[in-house]
């Protein structure tokens, strides 16, 4: 256990600075000028060269690139902005709790729709029930998030005025000039972006939830729990369910991971400036290390979700051995 | 003394797609305390389906069942699933053919051992786990206090199906339904399995319905014997007068297809043909497309099951006289003593 541990940290940092590099490389590849952007419009071409040597734009790729690991091995930091000379570190630190808000907050939507809806379609395949769930589903896959957001936000935010349309508010440290404020506010201004992000995913789960728990009933476990005598709310709690989960559990976790990175479009449509927004930002203004920063903490986000997975998998699942 | 079990003029029917499965056809027998019965038949015949009807764990959507399954004279076909789930596990309990499948992954064996005895009996989780533990030790799993805690994908196949036993007789049972409990083991682990259910069965006096295919584990184990052929019941008898004098066709090709290491044979007898489709059997006796003495009235009516004269247990439903069966029989037999006295 402690030696599987050791070697998935070892290969995280492998594949950290791999991800590093390459982001490094592409923004390299790309022509253009990051120098001459951040020094102005109206900078004379003599001002570029200063800003470009100002921000280490003259060096070889790979001394840029030795200095930022060095500057995040040794000082822990992600440099800072082009643009603003802002700390890439704080600049996370904003935008990763808005969108970690978005993507749980969703997640948990999606979980609390998908489980029952799927279970029950499961027990009751060719229903009314399991019709119109596949019905959502297949509407859910096909109609894209952004679209969703926006109906949302005309139709419950605008037209019947129920939520705020866009939006973010501050659990803690609440800024002075903020308008609002508190766990209250948070979740009110977040309740069409999680639906939103709900709506578009739990489809997804909804058929694999379904299948599942239908695959696993014709187990053969499954006929010996109830040849047990045992009543069918234990069937499907202790003998069903926990199986079904198995695969639902790494669906979960890889999403979360994947969404983390940014789940760009509704963040774009509810106003949100999470690292998706961040992302899309710092491309245009060609600032890599706010985009260095942000693509790192997605690989960061999915490699531990990916780790989490696999040491929930091995613990619901004995047949599973951490070697 | 009223039989333990009596199942009269059970049919079963599925509903598939394809229209209406008649699984089990006006099956009727009856179970006496501590009887063995066994069930033979190919794939397909309606043995294993007979034995989930009793148990009501066909799946009530999709079947239908008639007929009275009556256990100490409560029928259960009518009773409620609550009182069926009292009686699942507690007064008859049932054992699966593949061990592998059969135990849950992701639960200890102990765990899903002292389940069935929670489900039924008002003891604490420790008396259960204590109950778990002798019933292991009686199944001959060794070090049992050990392996308790050990989940089933950490045992070998015949250990499984010794932990399917003992969970299948944790609450001493009156009645034991083994489905196939050896077909899935190799030959070695088979023989130790019938020797420990038969060891089983002489401590715990259940009774038991043998499931199989093999008419071996039928003559080793069964005081009697049910043919099932396409559904329906096609000869019955104590096991000693079936191999004796078996008197149906098909249970001679049952007998001619059974591989012996003692006796030299070019080629074992087959029974020509497939098992015919349930959902459109065949009219008359339902063997006649396969049976070598087929006459025309066996094309035409279903043959009713007779009595041997002076044998009232052991019937057969065929068409042939009985002179002519006795004569075949007799030549049948004759050919497998004959190859081995000549070896």
């Amino acid at each position: 256990m402690f030696r599987y541990l050791i070697r998935r940290l070892l290969w995280a940092i492998v594949l950290f600075v791999a991800v590093s590099f390459v982001t490094y490389v592409i923004f390299f590849l790309v022509p253009a000028n990051p120098a001459r952007l951040a020094a102005g419009q109206s900078a004379t071409p003599e001002k570029v060269e200063e800003v470009k040597e100002f921000l280490g734009l003259d060096d070889p790729i790979y001394v840029q690139y030795a200095n930022f690991l060095k500057r995040l091995v040794f000082e822990g930091s992600l440099g800072q902005s082009f643009l603003t000379r802002q700390s890439v570190n704080s600049e996370i630190m904003r935008a990763a709790p808005i969108t970690a808000s978005l993507v749980f907050g969703g997640m948990i939507f999606v979980l609390l729709m998908a489980i029952p809806i799927g279970i029950f379609s499961a027990l009751r395949p060719r229903s009314l029930l399991d019709r119109a769930a596949m019905m959502y589903v297949l509407i859910g896959i096909s109609l894209p998030s952004f679209w969703i957001g926006l109906m949302l936000s005309y139709l419950v935010g605008y037209r019947l005025g129920l939520t705020p349309i866009a939006g973010y508010c501050e659990v803690f440290s609440v800024p002075e000039a903020s308008q609002c404020g508190g766990v209250l506010d948070w979740a009110y201004h977040l309740i069409l972006p999680w639906t939103t992000l709900g709506l578009v995913i739990a489809g997804t789960y909804v058929r694999f939830v379904r299948a599942e728990v239908m695959e696993t009933m014709t187990q053969d476990y499954v006929r010996t729990a109830r040849a047990k005598g045992a009543p069918e709310n234990v069937v499907m709690r202790s003998h069903v369910l926990r199986n079904a989960m198995l695969p639902v559990v790494t669906m979960v976790g890889m999403d979360i991971g994947l969404l983390l990175g940014g789940a760009i479009f509704i963040e774009a449509v509810f106003g949100l400036n999470g690292l998706g927004g961040t992302a899309i930002e710092s491309i245009g203004r060609f600032d890599l290390p706010v985009l260095q920063g942000v693509v790192l903490f997605g690989a960061i986000a999915i490699i531990v979700f990916t780790l989490f997975v696999d040491l929930l998998y091995a613990w619901i699942d004995p047949r599973i051995r951490l070697t | 003394m009223a039989p333990l079990l009596e199942v009269r003029d059970l049919r079963t029917q599925f509903h598939t797609d394809d229209g209406t499965v008649q699984a089990v056809d006006s099956v009727s027998f009856t179970v006496d305390k501590g009887q063995v019965l066994g069930i033979v038949g190919e794939s397909g015949c309606g043995k294993s389906v007979t034995c989930l009807t009793i148990m009501g764990l066909n799946d009530p959507r999709l079947s239908m069942s008639s007929g009275e399954v009556l256990y100490k004279g409560e029928n259960l076909l009518t009773a409620s699933s609550r009182r069926l789930r009292e009686i699942r596990g507690a007064e008859i309990a049932m054992i699966f053919q593949d061990p592998m499948t059969s135990l849950n992954p992701v639960h200890s064996i102990g765990r899903q051992l002292a389940e069935a005895v929670l489900l039924h009996k008002d003891s604490s989780k420790k008396e259960a786990r204590a109950r778990a533990l002798e019933m292991l030790e009686a199944v001959k799993i060794p070090r049992a206090d050990r392996r308790i805690d050990d989940y089933p994908h950490q045992f070998s196949g015949g250990m499984r199906q010794r932990v399917m036993i003992a969970m299948a007789l944790i609450n001493n049972p009156d009645i034991v339904i083994a489905d196939e409990p050896t077909t899935a083991l190799d030959v070695t682990t088979q023989a130790q399995i019938l020797l420990l259910l038969k060891e089983l069965q002489r401590d715990f006096g259940s009774a038991i319905i043998m499931i199989t295919h093999d008419l071996g584990v039928v003559a080793e184990t069964a005081d009697d014997v049910l043919v099932m052929y396409s559904a329906r019941i096609v000869e019955r008898g104590a096991t000693d007068s079936i191999f004796k004098q078996p008197r149906h066709p098909y249970t001679w090709g049952l007998m001619g297809s059974l591989p012996r290491l003692d006796v030299n044979v070019d080629r074992l007898v087959q029974i020509p043909g497939q098992p015919p489709s349930l959902l459109r059997p065949p009219p008359g006796c339902r063997f006649h497309p396969r049976c070598p003495y087929a006459m025309t009235v066996c094309h035409e009516k279903e043959p009713p099951s007779v009595a041997v004269p002076g044998d009232p247990e052991h019937e057969d439903a065929c068409h042939l006289d009985a002179a002519a069966k006795q004569r075949e029989a007799r030549q049948l037999l004759g050919a497998i003593y004959e190859t081995e006295a000549a070896r």
